[in-house]
């Protein structure tokens, strides 16, 4: 056995953008263990519901995160709107359905970046963040805001899209898928991406499964769940079905999201074409009473929002169960064992948000 | 709009262990663990299974701030856990990782264990 070591890795690190800290006991250049400590950004938003009126808890609930946004405010919506038995307008859900893949792209896109950043390749990453920020365009284009969204309310969405703007934005989707095409087969089939993450942070299946992987790291070890199958807005209405890769490495993470992208251009496609005109929001009766889990598929894994109410504006509880958290015992379990110089790819390919773990 | 149908058992804490070890052999997936705090502990488990959502809920009082660890069904259990030590101030007995109150860097110690204001605010505000 060599001379073990400690190195601290984060909560700054030039490739790591997440104030994560890691202890890396070492031998040599293997990590034998990963210690990780959270809470430096720790904000308690999950106690604010209880002094906030809970229709105003769902623009606090969007700003959990600044790229999960939007997801997050509405599956906050939706877990009142079950406690209030809302059925909110068919157009209210296929916009949320539109601006929901929105947000899995763009989130990917990013991810794309930082990890071409990550083993330097630069070039990919000016790639992979040049057309995001097209799509950023398109998401203030529709919703008027770029980071946080602000359309989801309880009861619907606070802003329409006309056709004339959901027609532009398709053509301008097309146009931006097909650049898309380029960078993904740098990602699926360049010699110098796949050295870095072809064998590297393996994820066996049986392991993915009992340490509780969600999103594209479940996905990417073979397992087909999408918390989408849960069918909620109108997702059971779109032709789809779970992307997974069987390798569980990085590279099989990677290839996850690269064909995730996809689908989601596809899943805008189908929710425009079946949108119809009608109303985009109705009112709220009454203040929230009982308790309620609702999932939803972020674009980084399953989410989980509790929400309980005692009749009064006011939660008596909120609880965020995000992605990221889920998938911290898997990153330590594939962590072990590991060279040092693959841990920041490693970490990335959970794809890593602090912000939303810590809430 | 679909609202998923959600089933609920309550138990005691001494039971947890046993029936998270049947669940754990039936092959239900842990989705989450919630910790609340009011004016007891109550601390909900969530399972699913072939589209069954199930939650166990365990109340005891926060004098007696003490949980069997799941840890030993659901290894992954233990972020949950040593979140729940960390933000509620819970012992966590059996816990296969221990982060020992050093997993979340925290200004304020548990700041999510509800305890009443330490001084009351003086009628007529503060004089000086």
């Amino acid at each position: 056995m060599g001379q073990r070591t400690i190195i601290p890795f984060g909560p700054q690190h030039p490739v790591l953008p997440e104030p994560i800290h890691l202890d890396l006991v070492m031998e040599d250049e293997k990590v034998v263990e990963a210690i990780p400590s959270i809470g430096f950004i720790h904000r308690g938003l999950e106690k604010m519901a209880e002094k906030k009126d809970f229709q105003e808890m769902a623009y606090i609930a969007e700003r959990i995160c600044g790229i999960c946004s939007f997801i997050h405010s509405m599956g906050y919506c939706q877990a009142i709107e079950a406690l209030l038995k809302l059925e909110i307008p068919k157009r209210a859900e296929y916009l949320r359905v539109i601006w929901s893949e929105m947000s899995r792209i763009h989130s990917h896109l990013l991810w794309l970046g930082l990890t071409a950043d990550a083993f330097g390749f630069e070039s990919l990453f000016m790639h992979s963040w040049r057309v995001r920020e097209k799509l950023l365009d398109l998401i203030e284009e529709t919703s008027g805001g770029r980071v946080i969204f602000g359309v989801c309310k309880v009861g619907g969405v606070r802003r329409d899209v006309d056709a004339e703007t959901l027609r532009r934005a398709l053509e301008a989707l097309a146009a931006l898928e097909a650049e898309y095409r380029e960078i993904a087969g740098v990602f699926s089939r360049d010699a110098s991406v796949k050295r870095r993450m072809t064998g590297i942070g393996v994820l066996p299946k049986e392991d993915a499964r009992a340490l509780g992987a969600v999103g594209p790291t479940l996905r990417g070890s073979g397992v087909a769940w999408d918390a989408r199958r849960l069918q909620y807005a109108v997702y059971g209405e779109l032709d789809w079905a779970p992307i997974t890769e069987e390798a569980g490495d990085c590279q099989a993470r990677c290839l996850v999201r690269i064909r995730e992208i996809f689908q989601s251009f596809d899943l805008i496609r189908q929710a425009a074409g079946k949108i119809s005109d009608g109303p985009v929001a109705v009112k709220v009766p009454g203040n929230p009473r009982g308790e309620y889990f609702a999932r939803l598929e972020q674009p980084r894994g399953e989410v989980v929002y509790y929400v309980k109410g005692n009749g009064t504006k006011n939660l008596q509880r909120f609880r965020v169960r995000t992605p990221t958290f889920a998938n911290l015992p898997p990153l330590l379990k594939i962590l072990q064992g590991c060279e040092l110089s693959d841990v920041p790819v490693i970490v990335l390919t959970i794809d890593p948000c602090i912000s939303c773990a810590e809430r | 709009m679909m609202i998923e149908e959600q089933f609920w058992e309550t138990l005691d804490r001494a039971a947890l262990p046993a029936r998270v070890g049947t669940l754990a052999k039936e092959g239900w997936r842990l989705v989450q663990i919630c910790g609340s705090c009011h004016e007891a502990f109550e601390i909900l488990y969530s399972f699913d299974k072939d589209d069954r959502f199930l939650s166990l809920r365990v109340a005891f009082s926060k004098d007696d701030p003490v949980l069997p660890s799941i840890t030993e069904s659901y290894f992954g259990a233990f972020s949950y856990e040593n979140e729940m030590q960390d933000l509620f101030g819970l012992k966590l007995t059996g816990l296969k990782l221990n982060f020992n109150g050093n997993f979340y860097r925290l200004a304020k110690k548990n700041p999510f264990l509800d305890t009443p204001p330490a001084v009351a605010p003086a009628p007529g505000g503060v004089s000086s």
